[in-house]
This record gives structure tokens, C-alpha cells and sequence, in this order.
């Protein structure tokens, strides 16, 4: 039995080398091809190896042989049996022009649910603060913003010189990275069947409601507008897609109605959610940008109107991207189906 | 049920399994790598200090971000660069592995470190500890999302195959009615004690190996003892070599073989 054994590693030990070499090519260059005849060749290597490592389990007294040949056939595994897209060259125009508002748009359905108890939280932070307005303590993000809004006001507009002087840079970089630490916590809180997500949303909702109601009693509409329009309209859609991100994760966690597996399940939304956390960090980038360097100045500096025009051609530019950018080559992709 | 090894069963009817990690040796993975993320963020704090004093603010900024940036970072560049391990994987030797035997891709890798953030809640690992203790596969809850395993990566090399197929001169066969009544005298399990210790002889410590050669040696001789020129001069390990030689190959086949 033994001499079989013998003979049969001093017969296969060429091919084992033959097709380790291979792997070792393929795994050292994600963009390595093959041409046809090569691939013939590989996959009959693969199924040799594949038969000795099925005959080698027979002997059990031979265990290095046998832990060298499961790791040949498990690496050759993998490159035969992927079936996913294997991993094309990266363009980043056509990721950002087609590929992030396409994943947007088809996963619309999550995206209105973030927007639903954002706005649900709106609600009920505007109506606490209507209601009674001494539950600010407990309903505003932060410190800086318990005093009078229209006494903060006059401060702000009072202020003379750059009050971001010198820390424009730092102040950005701070914000940019907090809220991208935001959007991934609201995008992983999604393995929670949803429920950590819903309670970011419904907490960012809750305080943006407060202050906004705020504000509007105090009469400091336009400062509000003017405040928060620049980067908010950015940010807080950034969040919003973060949430949608989340719940698609939740969705794909419960399998509510789909009779496919948990990995299958999971495996479909893996890269669409990979994608719309990128995009949100772009935004945040970009929301963090603005922040810094136009949000924090009001009037006389920069006029209300301005800041709130600003405001309004980025939410009407990001609106025409998510809804428009990349549609024509999605018909074209619809056709060929 | 909890399992230590990931089987996979592939459509030809192969079946090979990987060990999985457990959350210990993971932890101290992950320790290691800590310890690197924040030699990396020192020298960075030092770099960035001193291009502040030329750049002010913009350097304390791009410290900020480059903070971040690693801190998340860190695990996507080298489990993508290195194919599943970072620095901490590679030195316990584990690997980050797609759950069905599939190429690892890039979104598996984001996905399973951006559900780090969920993993490390509220201290520690902790959710993470709970659910890879829970997980019939050892998985934390951005193993899960991913459909990714750590498994154990232990090197392999081919097989010395060169112990078995030696080739080279051997003393006992220029005696073969000695040789004859050697294959005679033992019995199949001997032989088969024999060839495994030579297959398995870096598998044992220095001192062990000398005393089971020295044992197994001492058992054949007392089967058949060869005249003092076939054996003189010749190791323990040696004479088990030339024993099991002649016990598993005829002079024909070792022609063949040789050829």
C-alpha cells in the first residue's frame, strides 16, 4: 500500500509544483490573465490535485501531504469556483458619476425609511422644544447652543475679524472626520437588525427639530437658514445615505420575504453598501469644507442670502446627481436584459 | 455548533477543511496590530509636529486626518495588500478567509473592518467577543456581514519527499540474504513505525529525535545484525533510513525511480 504511496507523490509532485507555481502567479497579480489553453491547463491541474488529495485521504498516515494538498486545492478552489465579478480596474469618474447615484437609486426603498424617522425625530424634537422649552438641556447636541438664539445672534453678527482665524484647517479636518465616525456607526449599527441605526437617525432628527424650532420661535429664521444650509444640505443627506446603508444591512439580516440564504443575502449587498459609504465620506468631506470655511461666518461677513443661495444650488446640484447622473447608461444596461 | 474547523465540500466531491482562529489567539492578532497602529500614529504626531512649525494649522489638520485615516485604514490596506493578514495575522499566522472557500474581495474586507466600530462596543471587543464566541464559526459581527472567517495559516511546504525517495548509496544491500531475512523478521506495523518517523523527523525536538532514532535502531539491529562494514560509520538515523530502504524498495524499483 505504502510503495503505492510512493509512487503515486513521485508521479504527482510535478503536476503539485506545476499548478502551486500558477496560484502563486495569480495571487501576487489581482490583474493577471490567462488565455484559454492556460486555463484549460490550470483547471486540469486543479482536478488532479483535487483526485490525489481524495486518494491521499485514504492514507492516514500521511498528514504533511495531505495539509499540503488541501492548501493547493482550497487556493485553486477559490480562483475557479469565484463567480462574482472578479475585481476590474478602478475608475473613479465613472465610480462617482455612475456607479454611487445607480446604488442610491436602487436601493431607494432604505433611503426613504432613513428620511422617514429622521423626520419623524424632527417632529418630536421641534414639538418638545414648542411644547416645553425647558427640556433644551436635554435636547440640544450641544453646550454652545443652551443660550438665547437671538443673543447668540447679535454676538456672532457683532464679532469683529476671523473668529475661525488660523484654525479653518483643524476645525474642518474635526468635523470631517467625527461625522464620517457618525456615518459608519449609523452604517454598522445596521447589524442590529437596524434598530442602533434607527436610534442615530432618530436622535440626529431630535436634534436638529430642536434647534431648528428653536431658533424659528426666537425669530432667527434667517440666521438658522443661512447657518445650517451650506453644509447641511450635504450632511445631513450624507447621514440620511448612511442610514439607507444600514438598513439595507438590517434588511439583508432579517431576510424578510427572501427565501435566499444569510451569506447569499449578505453577499448581494456587500459592495452596494461599500459603495454608498465611500460616496457618503465624499460628502463629508466636502460638508466639512463648508462648514469650516462659510458656515461659521454670518452677516456682515457674508450676507444671509448668499449662505442660503449656496444652500440651495448644492442641494439642487446633489439632488440632479443622485436622481440623474448615470440613468442613461442604466436604460442602456435595462435594454440588454 | 461550534466547530473548529471551516469544511468545505466542493462540487467535485473534494472535501478539505482550514482550521478556524479562536477569539484568543485573535485577540493577541489584534493586540499586536494595535501596538503597530500606534507606533504608526506616533510617527506621525512627531512628522506632523514638526511640519507644523513651517505649515501651522494645515499640518495639525492633515494630522487629523491622517489619524483617522489609519486608525480605519490600517486593517482595509493590508488584509487587501497581503490577502486576509495584517502584520498581527501574519505573526500568529491566521488569515482572513471567504466563509464558502471564495477569493476574497475588496468589499468583504471593507465591510468586515467598518463593522468593526459595532465590534468594539462598548469596551474591548466586546460585542465582538460575545458574538465569535456565540458563532458556530468564531465570527464577530463583521465576520458575519462579510461572509469572512479567520482561519489558521500555518506554512506548508511540499512535502521532503526526499527522505523517502533517498537515491543514495546503501550499505545493506551489498548483503542481500541479510536484507531477505530483514524483510522477513519485520512485521508491517514496524516497517510502517519506521517510515513515519523518518516523514515526521522535524516534527520532533532535537533531543527526542536523537532518542527515538537511537531506539528504533537498536530494535532493528537486534532483528538482523549486519556485518561491522555495512554499519560502521553509520548514524542512527542513518541505519533507519537504509533499513527502511530496504524494506520498502526492491533493487528494481529503486532503478525505476532513479530514472
Amino acid at each position: 500500500m505504502i510503495v503505492d504511496l510512493q509512487r503515486f507523490i513521485a508521479n504527482e509532485r510535478s503536476y503539485w509544483a506545476e499548478l502551486e507555481k500558477q496560484l502563486d502567479h495569480l495571487e501576487s497579480d489581482p490583474e493577471a490573465k490567462m488565455s484559454l489553453q492556460q486555463l484549460q491547463r490550470f483547471h486540469q491541474l486543479y482536478e488532479r490535485t483535487a483526485a490525489g488529495l481524495a486518494r491521499i485521504n485514504t492514507f492516514s498516515s500521511e498528514p504533511e501531504t495531505k495539509r499540503y494538498l488541501e492548501n493547493l486545492v482550497s487556493r485553486a478552489y477559490g480562483e475557479i469556483h469565484e463567480t462574482r465579478d472578479r475585481q476590474r480596474k478602478f475608475y473613479p469618474l465613472e465610480w462617482v458619476l455612475q456607479t454611487l447615484p445607480q446604488t442610491f437609486r436602487r436601493h431607494i426603498g432604505a433611503f426613504y425609511l432613513a428620511v422617514a424617522i429622521t423626520v419623524a425625530g424632527c417632529l418630536f424634537g421641534g414639538g418638545a422644544i414648542a411644547l416645553d422649552p425647558d427640556s433644551k438641556p436635554v435636547l440640544m447636541p450641544f453646550s454652545a447652543l443652551m443660550q438665547d438664539p437671538a443673543k447668540r445672534v447679535a454676538e456672532e453678527e457683532k464679532a469683529q475679524g476671523d473668529p475661525l482665524h488660523g484654525m479653518k484647517s483643524t476645525f474642518s479636518a474635526q468635523l470631517m472626520t467625527n461625522n464620517i465616525k457618525v456615518a459608519i456607526l449609523t452604517l454598522a449599527l445596521g447589524v442590529s437588525w437596524g434598530f442602533g441605526t434607527i436610534l442615530i437617525l432618530f436622535y440626529n432628527g431630535i436634534n436638529l427639530g430642536a434647534v431648528a424650532v428653536d431658533y424659528i420661535r426666537a425669530g432667527e429664521t434667517k440666521f438658522l437658514l443661512g447657518w445650517l444650509m451650506p453644509h447641511g444640505v450635504i450632511e445631513i443627506p450624507a447621514i440620511l445615505i448612511a442610514g439607507q446603508a444600514g438598513f439595507m444591512l438590517a434588511m439583508a439580516i432579517i431576510g424578510r420575504g427572501n427565501r435566499l440564504t444569510l451569506q447569499t443575502r449578505m453577499r448581494a449587498i456587500a459592495p452596494d453598501v461599500v459603495t454608498l459609504i465611500f460616496g457618503v465620506a465624499l460628502l463629508l468631506v466636502w460638508a466639512g469644507f463648508v462648514e469650516a470655511f462659510l458656515s461659521q461666518y454670518h452677516e456682515p461677513i457674508i450676507p444671509y442670502d448668499v449662505k442660503i443661495a449656496f444652500g440651495c444650488v448644492e442641494l439642487t446640484l446633489l439632488f440632479l446627481f443622485l436622481s440623474k447622473s448615470g440613468r442613461r447608461n442604466e436604460d442602456r444596461q435595462e435594454m440588454g436584459k | 455548533m461550534k466547530t473548529s474547523t471551516l469544511v468545505i465540500r466542493t462540487p467535485e466531491g473534494i472535501v478539505f477543511a482550514q482550521s478556524l482562529a479562536g477569539p484568543v489567539t485573535r485577540f493577541l492578532a489584534w493586540f499586536i496590530d494595535l501596538l503597530v497602529i500606534l507606533v504608526i500614529l506616533i510617527v506621525l504626531e512627531i512628522s506632523f509636529s514638526l511640519l507644523g512649525i513651517v505649515a501651522g494649522g494645515f499640518a495639525i489638520a492633515l494630522g487629523i486626518v491622517g489619524w483617522f485615516v489609519i486608525w480605519v485604514g490600517y486593517g482595509i490596506f493590508f488584509e487587501w495588500s497581503w490577502r486576509g493578514q495584517t502584520i498581527g495575522k501574519k505573526l500568529f499566522r491566521l488569515r482572513v478567509v471567504d466563509v464558502e472557500g471564495m477569493r476574497l474581495q475588496f468589499n468583504q474586507i471593507v465591510v468586515r473592518n467598518l463593522l468593526r466600530f459595532v465590534d468594539t462596543l462598548p469596551l474591548f471587543y466586546f460585542a465582538g467577543g460575545v458574538a465569535c464566541w456565540l458563532s458556530p464559526r468564531c465570527q464577530r459581527l463583521g465576520d458575519l456581514a462579510a461572509n469572512t472567517v479567520v482561519v489558521r495559516s500555518p506554512r506548508v511546504f511540499e512535502p521532503d519527499l526526499d527522505q523517502l525517495l533517498a537515491g543514495k548509496f546503501n550499505s545493506l544491500r551489498q548483503f542481500p540474504h541479510l536484507v531477505a531475512r530483514l524483510r522477513q523478521n519485520a512485521s508491517p506495523v514496524e516497517a510502517g513505525i519506521a517510515l513515519q518517523t523518518l516523514l515526521r523527523r522535524d516534527e520532533f525536538e532535537p533531543v527526542a529525535r536523537v532518542e527515538i532514532f537511537n531506539d528504533l535502531a537498536a530494535h532493528f539491529r537486534a532483528k538482523v545484525e549486519f556485518p561491522p562494514e555495512a554499519t560502521d560509520g553509520l548514524a542512527d538515523e542513518q541505519y533507519l533510513r537504509n533499513v527502511v530502504d530496504v524494506l520498502y524498495r526492491t533493487r528494481g524499483e529503486r532503478e525505476t525511480l532513479k530514472r
